[in-house]
């Protein structure tokens, strides 16, 4: 019986337009949906149950709005929903201090988490986690197999290497080629009647603050071209013009 | 002021060329960075200690820097770095560290930071569709984008002390799984020719391997023809679900521009784009946009950059 915890966050749809007013994004008209590498630790965290038995519990931080988020891993099959109540920014210091206290109180067993989060693409709050409970960690893993422990595989120089994890410990998901189950009628139904589990914790003052949210650098046009001839003109100007080859 | 540390980072043995940035991006915070080259032999070090406006290089010497773990390289160098702001590079790898680095020291991370103006400090976010500026107070651990600050230059002289660490390794390596290919890995190169849907096939995924033999560049794809064709393997794919890649070039070819494909790679110094539709999304974003089909441009490109190479 292996207690798991998946991290899940809710993130702007990754075709949705970001617009910045004032200095500050505005994501109110925007449409919110689970960070797409979450849906991939999602689904390992429900194999793992698979393989050896235990449960599954999604996890994530925010306001009331990101319970959808929690129904939609119901709804594909985590046992359990919970969501430290939050709003507002948090540097990743008081961050995972606050995640780390609820997987504590929670008794996580195995935590998977996405390699990173869509918004911010950082990719800190697997390994930061790991490193405060003292567990190990693998990022950007592309398979994991159930064989007693949990053997993962992830990039490394030239290649991929694979690895044994001892539990307890923190493992960050990339695509591979995992296929994500999609959630049945049934599936959405209990989504819709379950509880979130609501915690409220103490967050402690970020010492990182967003100062400001810019457009990025317009890119001056570039030069244009018609047929292919103009790819010997384009070679040159990589070479004469860009210096880059 | 606090001290700035720099993690060097380490590629096939030898100290990566982005040290040098890093060392430029130290400075931009102030004063004069301490190098930690993680190393199992110490005589790795000694190329970082000419590299201009680095104060001191300390080789830390490990077992535990034959391979990556997590927990046992953030231990190890934890131990022997000062406090202080320390700067990696954004690798994969090493914004893994820098998180497990700075949870260790109860201080933040910000990874990918494209500039430093003082205190502040700023990354893309949403995938490159906005800037996001934070101010630090206090030390923090940051990771730096490849080829957006100059390299410090050679040529500086400054002392290497070896210093012998140790870190408890979390995890076991059962096995390494070489690439099938010899070519490199979109995120180790500086040069990337991409392949998309409108390769048609593939089989002609073959013309961008020529021309990325001939100039040194890895070869990726776009998750269209990462799912349509089974050869195409995923370890190729760059985006939002695939790799996020920063290299001097980037040359797109029937690849349209979806923001999910901008999302791994906009932020690439230069971008050439091939493709046939003059609408394309990706022809905003490139800085030399050929109207072609690849059939036309490829061998044109091929030819003229073997004659160059030549
Ligand atoms: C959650 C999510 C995550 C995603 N993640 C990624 C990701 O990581 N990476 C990614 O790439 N996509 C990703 N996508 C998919 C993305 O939305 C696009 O579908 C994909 O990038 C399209 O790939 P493409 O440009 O190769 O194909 P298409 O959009 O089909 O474009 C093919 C292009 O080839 C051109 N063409 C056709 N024939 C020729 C010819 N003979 N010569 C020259 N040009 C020709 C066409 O004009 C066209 O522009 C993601 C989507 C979602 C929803």
């Amino acid at each position: 019986m292996v207690n798991i915890i998946v991290l899940v966050k809710q993130v702007p749809d990754t075709n949705a337009k970001i617009v910045v007013s004032g200095d500050r994004v505005d994501l109110s008209a925007v449409k919110k949906v689970m960070s797409p590498y979450d849906e991939f630790a999602v689904e390992v965290a429900l194999q793992h149950r698979e393989a050896t038995g235990g449960e599954v519990t999604a996890l994530t931080l925010g306001g009331a709005g990101a319970d959808k988020v929690l129904k939609d891993a119901k709804a594909i099959g985590v046992d359990h929903i919970v969501r430290i109540d939050s709003d507002g920014d948090h540097d990743s210091n008081s961050l995972q201090t606050a995640i780390a206290s609820v997987l504590s109180e929670l008794g996580a067993e195995v935590v998977y988490c996405g390699k990173s989060a869509a918004d911010t693409g950082a990719g800190s709050t697997g390994p930061g986690l790991a490193e405060r409970m003292g567990w190990a960690s693998v990022s950007n893993v592309t398979a994991v197999a159930f064989d007693g422990g949990i053997t993962v595989v992830a990039p490394s120089e030239g290649g991929d290497a694979r690895i044994s994890v001892p539990i307890p410990a923190v493992i960050s998901c990339d695509k591979g080629n995992m296929k994500v189950r999609k959630p049945n009628v049934k599936g959405i139904m209990q989504a819709k009647k379950a509880k979130v589990d609501v915690k409220s914790v103490a967050i402690q003052p970020s010492s990182v603050a967003i100062v400001a949210h810019t457009m990025p650098p317009a890119k001056p046009a570039g030069k244009s071209y018609e047929g292919g001839a103009a790819a010997a003109e384009v070679a040159r100007l990589l070479r004469d013009e860009a210096n880059v080859i | 002021m606090t001290e700035t540390i720099v993690i060097a980072e380490i590629a096939k043995g030898t100290i990566h060329a982005t040290t040098s940035e890093l060392v430029t991006a130290a400075q931009a915070l102030g004063g004069s960075p301490i190098v930690i080259v993680p190393c199992t032999d110490a005589s790795v070090a000694d190329a970082a200690a000419s590299i201009q406006g680095a104060s001191k290089v300390i080789a830390a010497k490990s077992d535990v820097f034959n391979h990556y773990d997590a927990a046992g390289w953030a231990s190890a160098i934890d131990a022997i770095a000062p406090a202080g702001t320390i700067l990696t590079s954004a690798t994969p790898q090493s914004k893994d560290l820098a998180a497990r680095i700075a949870a260790r020291r109860n201080i933040s991370v910000v990874q990918d930071v494209v500039a430093i103006d003082g205190n502040q400090l700023t990354s893309p976010v949403y995938s490159g569709k906005a800037m996001q500026t934070v101010a630090l107070d206090g030390p923090a651990v940051i990771s730096v984008r490849a080829n957006v600050f100059d390299a410090a230059p050679s040529g500086g002289s400054c002392d290497v002390a070896v210093v012998d660490t140790t870190g408890n390794m979390a995890t076991a390596v059962q096995e390494f799984m070489a690439r099938a290919s010899q070519r490199l890995d979109v995120a180790e190169a500086n040069i990337i020719i991409s392949g998309g849907r409108g390769m048609g096939s593939p089989d002609n995924f073959v013309h961008l391997e020529a021309i990325a033999d001939t100039i040194g560049a890895a070869v990726g794809a776009s998750r269209a023809a990462v799912d349509t064709w089974e050869a195409i393997p995923h370890s190729m794919q760059v985006g939002q679900t695939g790799k996020t890649v920063n290299p001097n070039l980037y040359i797109a070819v029937g690849i349209s521009g979806a923001i999910q494909h901008l999302a791994g790679m906009r932020s690439s110094k230069y971008i050439v784009a091939i493709n046939k539709d003059a609408d394309a999304p990706i022809f905003q974003h490139a800085d030399y946009g050929i109207v072609a089909t690849w059939e036309e441009a490829l061998p044109v490109l091929q030819t003229t950059l073997a004659g160059m190479m030549a």
